[in-house]
C-alpha cells in the first residue's frame, strides 16, 4: 500500500512527508539568534529546534544528529555561540553526508547578534531555494513510521482514544508500517503480557527489564504513577491504569525495543525505552510530553498520534502531531485543537473500530499533505534535555 | 444485550465500563437482567458483565487487571472492595511513593 505518491526523496534514500528547514541552536546562548532567524519564515516550513546545554552529552548529540537528518527535514542551519562544547563540526559533517544542504553560523565569528541574524536569514532563503527542488517519490507503507503518546489523560483516555489508536496501530502494522509506543513508566504491570507479545523470548525478557528499570528509576525519584484520583475515577489497580496507556499499542506482535534515536530496521511494532540507563543522574526521564515526542521523532516517526482526555494543545517541530481527544466534553470545549473526537464512542456515535479507521484515514491524509490542527496553529514545540543510555543489544531488533 | 450506558471494551472482558454517571438506585441492563446501581458511579467505573468467581482474573481490554477477592455477581460494582492487583498492592504503592517533600508525578501521561 502507498502512503503518499509525493513523498520527499532524500539523498540517503529516506522519504519524508514534510519538507522542513530546521534552524538548530547548539546551546541556549544561540537560541535567541536562531529564533529571530526563523521568525519571518515560520509560515514557510522553517522550524526551530536545539539543545540548551553547554556541557557535552552523547544522547543529545545523537538526538540532534537524528533530528537534523530526519526524513521530514530537507535542510539545516546550525547556530553556535562558539564556546559551547557541542561538537558542531561532527554534526555538520553528518548532515552533509546525508546529502542535505547545511550551513553553520558561529555568532562569535559572525559579528554578534544583528549580523548573524542577517546572515542567517540570507542562508535560510538560499537553502529553501535548494529544497524546493527535492525529488518526489512514492512512500510505501513499509517505509512509514508512526509514533504514539498520551498526555493530559483522564478516565476516558484508556477507554476511547488509547484503544482507538491501538486499532489504528493494528492496521498500520498489518499493512507493513512501523508503529512506536513508549512511556515505559506507564507500563508497570503490563510487562508479563507485553513479554508474551514479543517475537522472541529474548526480546520478551528485554521488554520486561525495560519496565523494571522504569519502576526502579521512579522509586528513586519518589513519585509513583497511581494516585488517589485514579481510584476515584474508577481505576482500581496499577496494571489497570497502565493498560489504559498500553492500549495504544494495539494487539500486534512486538518486533523490537528501541532507544531514543534508533530507527526501526523494518516494519512492525516497537517499544521505545525512554528511561535512562545506569544511576539516576539527570532527574525526570522526560520533563514533559514534548521531550518524548522529540524522541519518537528521532526514531524516524513521520507523524505522531497524541491522545488526550483533559486537553493538550501541543504539536511538534519536524513531524505533524494528530490530536485524538478521548473526552467528548473536552472535544466540544477545545475542538479547534482536536483532530479526532474519539469520545463520541461514549455517546454511542461511533465504535472503537470506526474511530480506529478514522485515525488511520486521517493519518494518511496528513501524510499526503493535509495539515493537522496543531500544525495549522503553528505549534512547533521542542525540548531536549540531558540523558544517558547504553546502546541496544542485537536481541532488541528483528533480523532483516 | 447490554445497556448503552455501559461499554464492553472487548468481547472477552468480564467487566463493563460506565460511560456516563449512574445514580444510586438507577437500573441498568446487564446480560439481559435488570440490576440496581447500589451507589453513585461516575464515568470510568466497572460493573461485572457476568458472575465472577473469587480468584478469577478481571479482564479489561482483554487483559488481566487483577483478581477477584470474593465472588462477584453480574452487575456488581468491581473496585477496591472485591478485587486486587496481581502486581502490587494499590495502597502499598501509594504509601511507598507518598514520601514527604515529594510531589506526585507532575506529568499525567
Amino acid at each position: 500500500m502507498i502512503v503518499t505518491e509525493n513523498a520527499y526523496l532524500r539523498s540517503d534514500g529516506r522519504k519524508g512527508i514534510r519538507n522542513h528547514l530546521v534552524v538548530a541552536y547548539l546551546v541556549e546562548c544561540a537560541h535567541h539568534v536562531a529564533r529571530e532567524i526563523v521568525y519571518p519564515y515560520r509560515d514557510a516550513g522553517v522550524q526551530l529546534i536545539g539543545f540548551g546545554g553547554c556541557y557535552p552529552n552523547a544522547y543529545a548529540a545523537k538526538m540532534m544528529r537524528q533530528l537534523c537528518t530526519h526524513p521530514n527535514v530537507g535542510g539545516v542551519l546550525l547556530l553556535s555561540l562558539g564556546c559551547e562544547s557541542f561538537k558542531r563540526t561532527e554534526l555538520q559533517t553528518a548532515i552533509a553526508d546525508s546529502g542535505r544542504p547545511v550551513e553553520t553560523l558561529v555568532i562569535q565569528q559572525s559579528g554578534g547578534t544583528r549580523k548573524t541574524i542577517e546572515s542567517g536569514r540570507a542562508i535560510v532563503a538560499q537553502i529553501l531555494e535548494q529544497m524546493a527542488h527535492v525529488p518526489r517519490a512514492p512512500l510505501e507503507m513499509r517505509e512509514f513510521i508512526v509514533g504514539t503518546i498520551c498526555g493530559g489523560s483522564d478516565a476516558t483516555s484508556g477507554i476511547t482514544a488509547n484503544p482507538g489508536v491501538g486499532r489504528a496501530f493494528d492496521r498500520f502494522v498489518s499493512e507493513g508500517a512501523s508503529g512506536i509506543f513508549e512511556e515505559t513508566s506507564e507500563l508497570i504491570g503490563c510487562e508479563a503480557i507485553m513479554a508474551e507479545r514479543a517475537v522472541t523470548p529474548e526480546l520478551g525478557t528485554i521488554l520486561g527489564n525495560a519496565v523494571s528499570k522504569a519502576a526502579a528509576y521512579h522509586t528513586v525519584l519518589g513519585h509513583g504513577s497511581f494516585a488517589t484520583g485514579n481510584a476515584e475515577g474508577g481505576l482500581t489497580t496499577q496494571e489497570e491504569k497502565s493498560m489504559g496507556a498500553y492500549a495504544k499499542s494495539g494487539a500486534s506482535k512486538i518486533s523490537g525495543l528501541l532507544k531514543p534515536g534508533d530507527v526501526p530496521p523494518s516494519g512492525g511494532l516497537y517499544l521505545l525505552d525512554v528511561v535512562p540507563d545506569g544511576e539516576v543522574r539527570f532527574g525526570f526521564p522526560n520533563i514533559n510530553d514534548n521531550a518524548e515526542i522529540a524522541e519518537l521523532i528521532a526514531c524516524g516517526s513521520h507523524l505522531i498520534l497524541f491522545t488526550t482526555g483533559r486537553g493538550s494543545v501541543v504539536g511538534s517541530a519536524i513531524s505533524p502531531v494528530i490530536k485524538v481527544c478521548a473526552n467528548p466534553e473536552t472535544y466540544r470545549r477545545m475542538s479547534d485543537d482536536m483532530d479526532v473526537d474519539a469520545g463520541k464512542i461514549l455517546e454511542s456515535r461511533a465504535t472503537l473500530d470506526s474511530v480506529g479507521d478514522e485515525i488511520f484515514d486521517l493519518s494518511l491524509s496528513v501524510a499526503r499533505g493535509a495539515q493537522s490542527k496543531s500544525e495549522a496553529l503553528l505549534h512547533q514545540e521542542f525540548v531536549l534535555t540531558y540523558k544517558s543510555f547504553e546502546p541496544i543489544g542485537p536481541s532488541c531488533l528483528p533480523r532483516v | 444485550m447490554f445497556d448503552s450506558r455501559l461499554l464492553r471494551l472487548d468481547p472477552l472482558d468480564n467487566i463493563l465500563v460506565t460511560i456516563q454517571t449512574l445514580e444510586e438506585g438507577e437500573s441498568v441492563i446487564i446480560a439481559g437482567r435488570s440490576v440496581t446501581v447500589p451507589s453513585k458511579l461516575t464515568l470510568g467505573h466497572k460493573l461485572a458483565a457476568r458472575d465472577i468467581r473469587c480468584g478469577e482474573k478481571i479482564l479489561k481490554y482483554r487483559m488481566p487487571i487483577g483478581s477477584a477477592t470474593r465472588d462477584i455477581a453480574a452487575g456488581e460494582h468491581v473496585h477496591l472492595h472485591n478485587m486486587r492487583s496481581d502486581y502490587m498492592d494499590t495502597a502499598t504503592m501509594q504509601a511507598r511513593h507518598s514520601l514527604p517533600d515529594q510531589h506526585p508525578s507532575g506529568k499525567s501521561a
